[in-house]
């Protein structure tokens, strides 16, 4: 099965480069753009039966590799 | 004194820390290939700087999973001094064994060039013998970040080993070159064991190098 990751930076961490980006849209006449943060989107295949299982087990990377819980969020997507 | 230095793929700056270290102590270190699992017998483990995995998926956190971590963690949880020198200090902090995170530097940019940084903390086996320095940073994530808690807890437990200041000493939002939170440039464990710092002691740890402020950090260390 395919799973889709969305991996962000946390709310309250600055996003330096969704900053540059949201200026660049304002600049190209994008002008209600307020705000853009960028973030990180995975796909990891995995040989599961077990939607549950594969969930754990997703959860489990994101948290141990995928994601630094310090400063990025994560959710997890399966198809 | 048995210092290791580990070697990742993408490792750059092992061997410069390898001869500031031995010029400073006289004795050679050992190179350890991160494949490897044992530090027996060691006195001090550095995680050198570099690209470890090409700055995978995060700075220093494939370098992070490596077999030889697991001994660099149970290593400095029974009180050998380890020190992370930039993407050493990156790897350092994916191990959870030093708080907080590096993000990208507010600038955006890759920054090279000289810095001066004062000592916070003054007891530490790394700071007892350093005071404001002048050495070279060269990172792209070198943007210490924390949350308010953790940054309330290093602070009040003298945990801050270094800040960004200027030839003054004084810490100043103009010294800080990449957006760090407190002009944070190197932090301790709690254990104060530990050592992560984004500056490169081994890049000024001589005259010839056109500063050897850096080589107060391995002489303390080695005092």
């Amino acid at each position: 099965m395919l799973a889709k990751i969305h991996i962000t930076l946390k709310k309250d961490v600055l996003d330096p480069q969704g900053k540059v980006v949201a200026n660049s849209l304002n600049t190209l006449g994008f002008e209600t753009v307020q705000d853009v943060r960028q973030g990180k989107y995975i796909e990891v295949t995995i040989d599961e039966e077990d939607t549950d299982i594969a969930k754990q087990k997703l959860n489990q990377m994101c948290e141990k590799l995928l994601a630094n819980l310090v400063i990025e969020d994560y959710s997890v997507e399966i198809e | 004194m048995k210092s290791k230095v580990i070697v990742f793929p993408g490792s750059n700056c092992d061997r410069d820390v390898a001869v500031a270290i031995k010029k400073i102590s006289g004795s050679e270190p050992q190179m350890v290939w991160h494949k490897e699992t044992s530090l027996s017998n060691s006195d001090l483990i550095i995680v050198p700087g570099g690209f470890s995995y090409g700055d995978y998926l995060r700075c220093g956190a494939i370098a992070s999973t490596s077999p030889i971590i697991n001994e660099v963690v149970k290593k400095a949880n029974e009180g050998v001094p380890v020190i992370g020198i930039c993407n050493g200090f990156q790897i350092l902090i994916e191990t959870s064994l030093l708080d907080g995170a590096l993000i990208r530097n507010n600038s955006l940019s890759f920054i090279c060039r000289d810095v001066y940084i004062k000592s916070e903390n003054q007891t530490s086996i790394f700071t007892k013998k350093t005071n404001i320095a002048k050495m070279p940073i060269a990172h792209n994530e070198g943007n210490y970040f924390a949350s308010d808690e953790t940054l309330k807890k290093i602070v009040g437990n003298d945990q801050v080993a270094f800040k960004y200041c200027n030839q003054e000493g004084e810490i100043t939002f103009q010294s800080n070159p990449n957006g760090s939170l407190e002009n944070i440039a190197g932090i301790l464990n709690d254990r104060k064991n530990v050592l992560g710092l984004m500056p490169h002691p081994e890049r000024a740890a001589e005259s010839a190098l056109g500063c050897d402020d850096g080589k107060y950090i391995f002489e303390s260390i080695l005092s």
